[in-house]
C-alpha cells in the first residue's frame, strides 16, 4: 500500500505564547511536528508493517508545506521510518485549510497514493478542516477522527472506528480514501493491515521515536522540494487571520481550607449550588 | 448579501432537532442581521423527516429545507455534504453555518470544498458579515478572522451561543432525494454510550475525574456527587485512557468542549489539552492533593485534598445545602 501522510510544523504547544499588538511572536518558538500528524505517521507506518519491528511492505511518503526550515522536521519523520519526503515551499500566511487542501490535492494527483492519512487537526490553527476539504476536492470517501483502522486483505477498503458525540461509530470506506486520526489511533491494536499483519498483532502504545539507526538511515533519504508552480497551484487563503489577542485571563482564584468552606462559597458567593 | 443556511442535526428518532444545533441557529440569526438575508434551516435524513424533525425545526426558522430519502438515512459526509451545497444554492445563500459537533466537524468542511468556500471553525463570536472570533492554540489565543468569497462556511462552538428560542412558524419544504452516491463509504453503526444524565455539552454542572481517581470503581463516588447536583460526568484523557470511564466522557482538545455554570475537577492535574476543553466554564473548582497542580491556576476555588477525603464530605455538605434550600 502506498500512503501519503502529512506533517505540519507547529510551535511547541507547551511554550507560552507571546501575543502583542495583534500578532503572535513566534521568533523564539521551538518547532516540532504537529502531534496529531505524528499519530498519522505512526498509523501510516503500522499499515505497512507485518508487526512490531517486522518487515515492511509498501511506501510511506510524507509531505509538508512551509518554509525551507521544515526539512528539519521532515528529517525527523524520515528517521521514524517514512520512506521519502516532499516539501512544498509556501509561507504560512498564504495558507488556510482551503489552500493547504488544494496543494495536497495536486500532490495526491502526482503521487497517486492508496490512502492519505492526516492528523485530525493542527495544534496551532485548531481548524480541523484539511482532511475533509481534501476528500471533498478529490471526490474521495473520508473517515475522520479515527480511533482505529483496519485495512482489508485485498487492499480495496478499510474499516475504521471514530469517536463521535453519541459513542463509537464504525464505518467502511473504499480505497483510495482520506482519513484523519485522533489520539487513540496509537493504541496497541488500533492499526492493522490485514494483508500484512496477523490477527492480534500489537505495537507499542505510543508514536515511535527515531532510533539511532533510523536517524542514520534518514540522512540518505530524499526530501524533494517542490514549488507551488511545480504543482500548478496558487495559494490564496479564503480565511485570513486579521488579529490575535490573548484570551481574557481568569480572575485569580482562592484556595479554600475545607470542604465546608468550599460548599458555602459555591452556595452563597458563586450561587451555583 | 444572501440567506444564511443552518445545518440542523436531528435526534436519533428523527422527530426533533438536536439541542446541539440550537446555538448554531442563534449564531445564524446574529449573522443574518449583518448579512441582511433570511435564515434557512436544513435537515437531512431518511424518508418521513419533514413531518418529524422538519416540523420541529420550523419553530426556530422561517424556512426549512428538508432533504429526505432512504439514501440519506445514514449519516455520511459523502452523501450529506452535497445536500448542504445544494441547499446553499437553492436558498441563494451567502453563508452556511452549523455546530461544531462530531457530525458538523465531519460534514461542514466537505461542504465548503464542494462550494469552493473558505471556512472558520469553532466560532465563538460573530464580529461582522464575514468576520468571526475563534480560539486557536488550544484556546491560548483568540483570532479575529475574515472569510472572503461569495459563500462562507462556519462551525460554531456549542457553548458560545445561547440556544435559539422557539417562536417561529416556518414553512417546511421537502426535497426528495432519490439517490445519493456514497462513493463506496458505508455507515456500519454506532455503539452508543447512553446515559440518563444530561449531555456533557449542555449540562449546567460537570464533575470530572482524572488520573488520581486510580480505578473505574472510584468513579462511583463522583457519580453520586454528579447526580446530587443534576450534572454530567466528565473525565480527563488520562482517566479515559486508563479505561476508568468511556472515552465519550473525555473533556478537552480531544473530546468534548464544555462550559457549564460549575465545573468540578477532581484529581485532574490540568494539562493544556484538558484546559482547552473547560476553561470557558463560569465557576471552576479544583480538588487535588498536589498544591502545585496547574489546574489551580484556572480554578476559582481550589482545595488541596485527596478525593478520598474531600468527595464524601462534599456530598454531605451539598446535601445539607439542598435540604436547607
Amino acid at each position: 500500500m502506498k500512503i501519503l501522510v502529512t506533517a505540519k510544523r507547529v510551535p511547541n504547544p507547551e511554550q507560552k505564547l507571546k501575543i502583542a499588538a495583534g500578532q503572535i511572536d513566534l521568533s523564539a518558538a521551538s518547532w516540532q511536528v504537529n502531534t496529531f500528524d505524528e499519530y498519522a505517521v505512526e498509523t501510516a507506518l503500522r499499515l505497512t508493517e507485518k508487526g512490531k519491528g517486522g518487515e515492511r511492505v509498501g511506501e510511506v511518503v510524507v509531505v509538508s508545506i512551509g518554509p525551507k526550515e521544515v526539512s528539519q522536521q521532515l528529517r525527523g519523520v524520515l528517521a521514524m521510518g517514512a520512506d521519502r519526503a516532499l516539501l512544498v515551499g509556501a509561507e504560512d500566511a498564504a495558507l488556510d485549510a482551503d489552500a493547504v487542501a488544494r496543494i495536497l490535492k495536486a500532490v495526491v494527483e502526482r503521487e497517486k497514493p492508496d490512502l492519505v492519512v492526516l492528523g485530525k487537526q493542527t495544534v496551532d490553527g485548531d481548524s480541523n478542516q484539511v482532511g475533509q476539504v481534501l476528500a471533498g476536492l478529490l471526490g474521495w470517501p473520508q473517515a475522520t477522527f479515527l480511533a482505529s483502522i483496519r485495512a482489508a486483505a485485498d487492499g480495496k477498503s478499510a474499516t475504521v472506528t471514530r469517536e463521535v458525540d453519541a459513542g463509537v461509530e464504525e464505518k467502511r470506506v473504499r480505497l483510495p480514501a482520506v482519513v484523519t486520526v485522533d489520539l487513540r489511533i496509537i493504541g496497541k491494536k488500533a492499526v492493522r493491515n490485514d494483508a500484512l499483519a496477523p490477527e492480534g498483532a500489537e505495537w507499542e502504545e505510543t508514536q515511535r521515536y527515531a532510533s539511532l539507526k533510523g536517524i542514520m538511515a534518514a540522512k540518505k533519504k530524499e526530501i524533494k522540494e517542490l514549488s507551488l508552480a511545480d504543482l500548478g497551484v496558487t495559494a490564496a487563503p479564503l480565511m485570513k487571520v486579521k488579529a490575535y489577542e490573548a484570551p481574557a485571563g481568569r480572575k485569580a482564584g482562592i484556595k479554600v481550607a475545607s470542604v465546608e468552606e468550599l460548599v458555602a462559597k459555591l452556595h452563597n458567593e458563586a450561587k451555583v449550588i | 448579501m444572501g440567506a444564511v443556511v443552518v445545518f440542523c442535526e436531528v435526534t436519533d428518532d428523527g422527530n426533533a432537532v438536536r439541542s446541539a444545533s440550537l446555538p448554531a441557529l442563534a449564531a445564524a440569526a446574529e449573522l443574518a442581521k449583518h448579512q441582511g438575508g433570511p435564515v434557512v434551516a436544513v435537515v437531512i435524513g431518511g424518508a418521513g423527516l419533514a413531518g418529524g424533525a422538519g416540523a420541529d425545526v420550523a419553530k426556530y426558522a422561517a424556512r426549512v429545507l428538508c432533504y429526505e430519502g432512504a439514501a440519506l438515512a445514514a449519516p455520511l459526509a459523502e452523501t450529506w455534504a452535497p445536500q448542504l451545497a445544494d441547499a446553499v444554492k437553492r436558498a441563494g445563500a451567502s453563508a452556511l453555518i452549523g455546530t461544531a459537533t462530531s457530525t458538523g466537524k465531519d460534514v461542514l468542511p466537505r461542504a465548503a470544498a464542494l462550494l469552493g468556500a473558505g471556512m472558520a471553525s469553532d466560532v465563538i463570536g460573530v464580529l461582522g458579515a464575514k468576520e468571526f472570533r475563534r480560539p486557536a492554540y488550544a484556546g491560548n489565543a483568540l483570532e479575529s478572522v475574515e472569510v472572503s468569497g461569495d459563500v462562507l462556511v462556519a462551525s460554531v462552538r456549542q457553548t458560545a451561543f445561547a440556544p435559539m428560542a422557539a417562536g417561529a412558524a416556518g414553512a417546511v419544504e421537502t426535497v426528495a432525494v432519490a439517490a445519493a452516491d456514497a462513493l463506496g463509504a458505508e455507515h456500519l453503526g454506532v455503539r452508543g454510550t447512553k446515559s440518563a444524565r444530561p449531555d456533557l455539552s449542555d449540562a449546567k454542572v460537570v464533575v470530572s475525574g482524572g488520573r488520581g481517581m486510580k480505578e473505574a470503581a472510584n468513579f462511583k463516588i463522583l457519580e453520586e456527587l454528579t447526580d446530587l447536583m443534576g450534572g454530567a460526568l466528565g473525565a480527563s484523557r488520562a482517566a479515559a485512557d486508563a479505561g476508568m470511564v468511556p472515552n465519550a466522557l473525555q473533556v478537552g482538545q480531544t473530546g468534548k468542549v464544555v462550559a457549564p455554570q460549575l465545573y468540578v475537577a477532581v484529581a485532574i492535574s490540568g494539562a493544556i489539552q484538558h484546559l482547552a476543553g473547560m476553561k470557558g466554564s463560569k465557576v471552576i473548582v479544583a480538588i487535588n492533593k498536589d498544591p502545585e497542580a496547574p489546574i489551580f491556576q484556572v480554578a476559582d476555588y481550589g482545595l488541596v485534598a485527596t478525593w478520598e477525603q474531600a468527595i464524601p464530605q462534599m456530598i454531605a455538605e451539598v446535601k445539607k445545602v439542598k435540604a436547607n434550600g
